[in-house]
């Protein structure tokens, strides 16, 4: 069996079953052997890698949707605080209106109660000073008079005069 | 250039010790490069990491282009296991060769036409399992009737061809390439000037040689994948 015509003299003296089963062995141990300790943890580490990656734009993508419903969340808080801050601005203002109503009903009561009062007194004072007025008049007029009568009835003479009145009396009976 | 080969006769069959001998050394290199580059894997990756990352890229790259991933997934060991074993077993002629006695004991494996065309025959076989495991028997038979049931020859023989082409190609390139630097070392080592004469194209062609030794790696695992996918596609 020569093959030398075939294969230009470089195959040897004949079929070489030994090297076919060398390369044969050679390869397939070296196969089994690299999927064992190379190609499958290299395998193993790019399909972890993958996975990572992959993991890692979900828990992005997550993050992202996460913080737009925190954001959307605030805005809406937001919102609500704006409006609650503006009733209760109106709320005061409101109140501010009611309150300075009522000062100023009790200020004008209070005013006129105050003038009543005032009135009133002026009224009795006036009273009294007529009243005091006319008492002066009386005295003055009595002083008056007597300076006109130019006379002071005395002690003696009061008593002279009733005893003699006394007397004539007496007399009478 | 008249080198012997270590040939042996055991148990009534022909062997060849140069070709155990670096079929071994090429194994073992393979290994060491592939065990101490997966060593540490880490998930940001480093150095060597790298390097044999962008293999399984550049063969997943190969095998995307002939399969879907889904079908082609599982020849992803075997197409970089290939293609590390081809590339290596390329360049270890290129730095030297020993012989001794005028014996050749350190070549390139591939430089071999029974270790090629046993990887070539290899290949071809797996396609054919594949194929059947695969689509069937039935399915399997029915694609050497296609396009035209009368191209059936054509067919059986596209089968040897592919599988004579494959093996081949590689032994030629590889073979070709080390008879030249066999040529070129021996100029060197005839006289001075010689040697001044051979330096610059040994040096050239060594380059070349291990451009061609990537390549041929690469066109053996791209063809290996060709052939798996027209055996293993239903829509060829």
């Amino acid at each position: 069996m020569s093959f030398d015509y075939l294969i230009l003299g470089a195959g040897g003296a004949g079929l070489n079953i030994w090297d076919i089963i060398a390369t044969l062995f050679f390869f397939l141990l070296l196969m089994a052997l690299l999927k064992k300790v190379a190609w499958g943890p290299l395998m193993g580490i790019m399909t972890q890698r993958e996975e990572l990656i992959a993991s890692e734009i979900q828990a992005a993508e997550n993050s992202r949707g996460e913080s737009q419903r925190l954001l959307e969340e605030q805005r809406d808080l937001l919102k609500e605080a704006r409006t609650e801050a503006l009733a209760i601005v109106e709320n005061a203002k409101k109140q501010g209106e009611a309150s300075r109503e009522d000062i100023i009903t009790t200020a004008r009561s209070e005013a006129a109660r105050l003038k009543e009062s005032a009135i009133r007194e002026i009224d009795t004072e006036k009273e009294r000073a007529i009243a005091a007025v006319r008492q002066e008049v009386v005295s003055l007029s009595v002083l008056a008079a007597s300076k006109v009568l130019e006379k002071e009835v005395s002690e003696e003479d009061n008593r002279a005069l009733i005893e003699a009145t006394i007397a004539k009396a007496g007399e009478v009976n | 250039m008249e080198h012997k080969n270590p040939e042996f006769v055991f148990l009534g069959m022909h062997g060849n010790w140069s070709n155990i001998l670096m079929l071994a050394v090429t194994t073992l290199i393979v290994f060491l490069i592939a065990y101490f580059a997966t060593r540490n894997l880490k998930l940001k990756p480093t150095g060597m990491q790298n390097f044999m990352e962008w293999i399984m890229d550049f063969v997943k790259g190969i095998i995307k282009s002939n399969f879907d991933w889904q079908t082609g997934g599982r020849f992803h060991i075997l197409g970089i296991t290939l293609i590390m074993f081809i590339a290596v077993a390329n360049v270890l002629g290129l730095p030297f060769s020993i012989s001794y006695d005028g014996v050749l004991w350190w070549k390139s494996p591939t430089a071999d036409p029974t270790v090629t065309m046993t990887l070539a025959v290899m290949i071809l076989l797996l396609t054919h399992y594949y194929g059947i495991q695969m689509k069937g028997l039935k399915e399997y038979g029915k694609d050497f009737l296609k396009p035209l049931p009368f191209l059936l020859p054509l067919k059986i023989i596209e089968e040897f061809a592919n599988t004579l082409t494959l093996g081949l190609r590689l032994y030629g390139n590889i073979y070709a390439g080390e008879v030249l630097l066999g040529l070129l070392a021996g100029l060197a080592t005839s006289s001075v000037f010689g040697f001044v004469g051979a330096i610059i194209p040994a040096m050239a062609w060594q380059g070349f040689s291990l451009f061609i030794g990537g390549i041929q790696a690469f066109i053996f695992v791209m063809l290996t994948m060709v052939y798996m996918s027209h055996k293993v596609s239903t829509d060829h």
